[in-house]
């Protein structure tokens, strides 16, 4: 029987797992309550860490997660994971099992592990991501993890999220390099190379090392870059102009190893993710990551608010559909209908949501 | 509509997961979402999974007869927990007679071997929308 | 081949294209004509089987082809061994004297899911599930008490047990020496065959290495202390049941055994020290003339493997001996009456293929464990084709078929492509840490479902030949829940009754023994002797070895 969102919000607020997992899910689905509970959790957001994993199929990612989740426990620290996997773009299910690998924190109270599918969005997702994530953070997790599968624009989007993230390889996940040149190298605070014992790792962390200092030769040493604007992510751009500012506080994203089969490394990578975090704090940047996120989040409100007045208003529906004869005879160009549209629309924008 | 989460769960210490893992593809393929648990969970295990990702539906696979303990357990757990209103469902070997016990308790329909997928596929649909249309 | 012999291929070949267009023409029926990996042809001759040597073998002879003994069935029909345990180890006690007493050769233990994950009967994980799948064994007093009467001297007992096989193999034999009983006589089988739990079964304890290490221990041990005991039976039951085809049981079954003889010879064994102890438990399905090739196949390659790969000297090391077991995953729940028809077909392809022990399905067994009467049927099953068919009067009858010579040699190819495609990713053990073996296995296992959703398989009583049924019919065993109360009972005396001291002294020294090379089977018979339970000896080495985390593959 659905609760009240009074009731919802009271058990939240008293800590109880089925509320958090209710609330998750209200803000995945921007169902009814969406915006109300945003609001009320506001003050709440911005204690926790994030922590981005990315990486290829087969890295073990899970694997590094659930140690990761082990350590921060014995620290006293609280962790939730939020696990992103792919929607099959052929039936719009997804199988998410990433869950299977963090058995031995499944019944901890300190641990909530949620699965998300990508549902076939791409610039929609990260949002999503990120609003789950402060639902997190403002049960009071103080430690969150976003675990995201390959390395695309999706993981760059999500990764743009945390405050640290890390990138998993492992020797055999196919053309190394060419894995790099897909924007990681832009995203990656720390690499990890992960099944140290198998043949090539020590190669592929050489590889990593290479890249990095052939782009201190070229275009500077590239901090990895986040905050950057919404509408124009171009790496390399960024990466000179970075250079060209000349940053003096860099991070040198440090390339390590595991084996997290066997629990190898994790210390050290846990090391260099607080590290990171507190180049963050003292170079500002983490405010800066920080404010970017909540531009970013008003940005994907007002065009989530823009899609939902006007494309949901029927009388602009209908207007738009008068057009197309002018359009297709030539006597109006989509630039001229569109801003013809916005023109009229001034009131339908600035309307108050029912 | 949003996608149906179905939590797959195989409880207690049976390790056969061909029937699971065929189902968990199925639901896939009929546009779920499904989060596979793994073998070897207990009933703690599975409640605290179904909360936390706040499923739909949970879809025991229990092939070891231990069937009367476990199931009854989930349920009770979910209770517990306030999330009395996820549609626990499963199949396995269980004779028809303890079938209809566990439907008595609390469970939804119960699948014997030899089902096809889209049996199970459409009870899931039809008893969504049935809900969905409730609290519209 | 002389020149009359070429022209008659010749002209065979001739009348075989005349033969083809009059099948091309004809009416046909709409209907799969395939076996569990591919189509097969209409009809088969001469031409197929061309200079193929296999007709020309004899029974007993390299490479056993037609049979490992010379004497056929003539010399011993097969063992039937009925798989049976359920309850408590008195239940079951009783359940192998019914069996002895009709006719049953050999006894085959079947453990409960706590037993097989190594689990005592008393601990949490094991609620609900005492006694369910099999017989509750959590202790050398649980042994003790499931052969009394039973002089294990004078049977042969199988049990399948993997995860912790080692430790119920250390209750049967300290059971022997209970029973006054010289362990050299002992004879039977462990099937402690951890490679296929990792790719199908999932009855795991150990992470792979340290699991094959107490394997090659046992082999190690065995050979000097029982040598008449079977230390594995490398298994494609499981493998199958799980979906894989035929070609794939046949060659991933093979590939774990070549597995376990390089280990052995890694720890630096005589090949032909461990492999005459070496057996093997196939699959048998639906398709009959496909599970006939596959057994003639899998004896040719082990021969041939062993002989020319691996060096083995002694004859011995280069037959097959295997069990067989119908198999479970064509049983239907829908009018279960039919089953005993399947068992019947398949119990024939199994004597047909040359097996040295059988167990035939109840008809019941999709819904519960069998009932008396149902398992005497399934026992009758293998009476009546032993002594009414006139079957196992001839060796391998079907020898020199057009058609099951061919399909042997075919599946004899498609198993040497694996083996070179599994040798391409690294071998069986990475095999199963990247999951390759397991998805190839779960793919056939799809296109099967796939086959039989769309109908292009039919399933008797399930997709086709449909009845509306009203109440089952036939009555289902029910294994009362005072199992597991009387077996938290017997054990709770059990621990009291016992010297704790000696207990603990026990567990330390093969848990300090696990940190080292030593063989750890004379460590686990010293906590058998001294009634430590499976948990707490397998507790003992999971302080050290760690425990298998599960890797999913889809």
């Amino acid at each position: 029987m659905p609760q009240s969102f009074d009731a919802l919000v009271a058990d939240f607020e008293a800590g109880k797992s089925a509320a958090l997992a209710r609330a998750v899910s209200i803000v995945e689905n921007h169902r009814a309550g969406y915006d109300e509970l945003m609001t009320r959790l506001h003050p709440q957001i911005g204690r926790a860490q994030r922590l981005g994993i990315t990486g290829p199929p087969g890295a073990g990612k899970s694997t590094v997660t659930n140690l990761i989740v082990q350590s921060l426990r014995q620290e006293g620290h609280t962790a939730g994971v939020i696990a992103v996997d792919p929607t099959s773009p052929f039936t719009g299910g997804a199988l998410l099992g990433d869950r299977v690998r963090m058995e031995s924190v499944a019944l901890d109270p300190g641990v909530y592990i949620r699965s998300m599918a990508t549902r076939g969005s791409l610039g929609g997702l990260s949002a999503r991501t990120a609003e789950v994530a402060d639902v997190l953070d403002a049960f009071g997790f103080d430690r969150i993890i976003i675990e995201t599968v390959g390395v695309g624009q999706t993981e760059l989007d999500i990764a743009r999220t945390a405050d640290t993230t890390v990138v998993v390889l492992v020797p055999e996940s196919g053309d190394s390099i060419q894995t790099l040149k897909a924007g990681v190298m832009e995203i990656a605070d720390i690499f990890v190379v992960n099944k140290g014992d198998r043949p090539g790792a020590d190669r592929l962390r050489n590889d990593i090392e290479l890249m990095l200092g052939l782009r201190r030769g070229s275009t500077g040493n590239v901090p990895a870059h986040h905050g950057v604007q919404l509408r124009s992510f171009n790496p390399i751009r960024v990466a000179r102009e970075a250079a060209r500012a000349e940053d003096p506080e860099r991070w040198t994203p440090p390339v390590l190893g595991t084996i997290a089969s066997k629990g190898e490394g994790i210390d050290v990578l846990l090391a260099a993710v607080a590290r990171h975090f507190r180049y963050l704090e003292i170079s500002g940047a983490l405010k800066g990551r920080r404010r970017i996120r909540l531009r970013n989040q008003v940005a994907e409100v007002v065009a989530e608010r823009v899609r939902n007045r006007l494309w949901d208003d029927p009388e602009t529906n209908a207007w738009l559909d008068a057009q197309l004869d002018l359009l297709e005879s030539g006597a109006a160009t989509p630039f001229s209908v569109a801003d013809e549209l916005l023109r009229r629309s001034g009131p339908l924008l600035t309307g108050v949501e029912a | 509509m949003r996608p149906i989460r179905v939590l797959v769960a195989k409880p207690g210490l049976d390790g056969h997961d061909r029937g699971a893992k065929v189902v968990a593809a199925a639901l896939r393929d009929a546009g779920m979402e499904v989060i596979y648990t793994g073998l070897h969970q207990t009933p703690e295990m599975i409640a605290t999974a179904a909360i936390q990702e706040d499923v739909d539906v949970v879809g025991l696979s229990i092939l070891s007869g231990a069937h009367m303990t476990l199931i009854p357990r989930v349920l009770e757990l979910l209770r517990a927990d306030g999330r009395e209103d996820i549609l626990v469902t499963g199949g396995g070997i269980i004779p028809r007679e303890d079938m209809d016990a566990l439907e008595a308790r609390g469970t939804g329909r119960l699948f014997g071997p030899g089902t096809p997928t889209s049996e199970l596929v459409d009870y899931i649909h039809d008893w969504f929308e049935a809900r969905e249309s409730q609290t519209a | 081949m002389t020149t009359a012999e070429m022209l008659e291929l010749d002209r065979l070949r001739e009348e075989v294209v005349q033969w083809r267009a009059r099948f091309d023409a004809a009416k046909k029926r709409n209907a799969l004509f395939a076996n569990s990996g591919d189509v097969v042809d209409p009809v088969y001759t001469a031409l197929d089987v061309a200079g193929d040597g296999s007709a020309m073998e004899l029974p007993g002879d390299y490479p056993f082809t037609r049979g490992i003994h010379a004497t056929g069935y003539r010399g011993k029909l097969w063992t039937m061994r009925q798989f049976a345990g359920f309850g408590t180890a008195p239940e079951t006690n009783a359940r192998y004297k019914y069996l002895l007493s009709h006719g049953q050769t050999g006894l085959s233990v079947a453990f409960d899911f706590p037993t097989l994950m190594g689990y005592d009967s008393d601990h949490p994980r094991s609620e609900g599930e005492v006694g369910k799948c099999g017989v509750a064994i959590s202790s050398l007093a649980d042994m003790e008490t499931l052969f009394e009467g039973i002089p294990l001297d004078k049977v042969s007992t199988s049990m399948t047990i993997n995860g912790p096989a080692v430790i119920l193999f250390a209750f049967y034999v300290a059971a022997a020496e209970k029973q006054g009983v010289d362990i050299r006589e002992l004879r039977g089988t462990i099937q402690n065959d951890i490679l296929k739990e990792y790719m199908a079964q999932h009855a795991w304890v150990y992470p792979i290495e340290p699991a094959l290490r107490l394997i090659v221990d046992n082999f190690e041990w065995s050979a000097e202390h029982v040598p008449l005991w079977n230390t594995i039976s490398i298994s494609g039951y499981h493998i199958r049941e799980a979906g894989a085809t035929a070609a794939q049981e046949l060659a991933f079954t093979l590939a774990d055994g070549f597995t376990y003889v390089e280990r052995g010879l890694a720890r630096g064994l005589d090949v032909d020290d461990f492999a005459p102890r070496l057996s093997f438990f196939w699959d048998i399905h639906n398709d009959f003339f496909e599970e006939i090739a596959k057994l003639r196949a899998a004896r040719r390659i082990w021969a041939r493997h062993l002989k020319e790969r691996f060096g083995a000297k002694d004859p011995r090391s280069l037959i097959m001996r295997f069990h067989s077991q119908t198999a479970g995953v064509t049983l239907t729940a829908q009018q279960p009456m039919n089953n005993i028809v399947r068992v019947a077909y398949q119990a024939m392809a199994a004597v047909l293929g040359g097996t040295q022990s059988l167990h035939t399905n109840s008809m019941d067994e999709t819904l519960a464990l069998p009932t008396e009467q149902a398992v005497q049927v399934a026992l009758r099953t293998q009476q009546v084709l032993a002594y009414e068919t006139g079957v196992p009067n001839v060796a391998d009858p079907l020898g020199g078929s057009y058609y099951v010579e061919a399909l042997t040699d075919k599946l004899e190819r498609e198993a040497e492509a694996l083996f070179e495609q599994i040798a391409e990713i690294g071998g069986v053990v990475h095999g199963l840490e990247t999951g390759w073996l397991q998805r190839k296995i779960a793919e056939s296992s799809s296109r099967q479902q796939w086959e039989i959703e769309q109908h292009r398989r039919t399933i008797v009583g399930v997709n086709e030949f449909v009845t509306e049924e009203g109440e089952l019919t036939i009555p289902l065993l029910k294994v009362s829940e005072a199992a597991e109360r009387d077996q938290r009972a017997r054990m709770a005396t059990m621990r009291a009754a016992r010297d704790n001291t000696l207990v603990e002294s026990r567990l330390t020294a093969l848990r300090e023994a696990s940190r080292t090379d030593a063989n750890l089977m004379p460590f686990i018979l010293d906590c058998a002797r001294a009634y430590c339970t499976l948990y707490e000896i397998r507790a003992a080495m999971e302080e050290v070895f760690g425990a298998y985390r599960e890797p999913v593959f889809f």
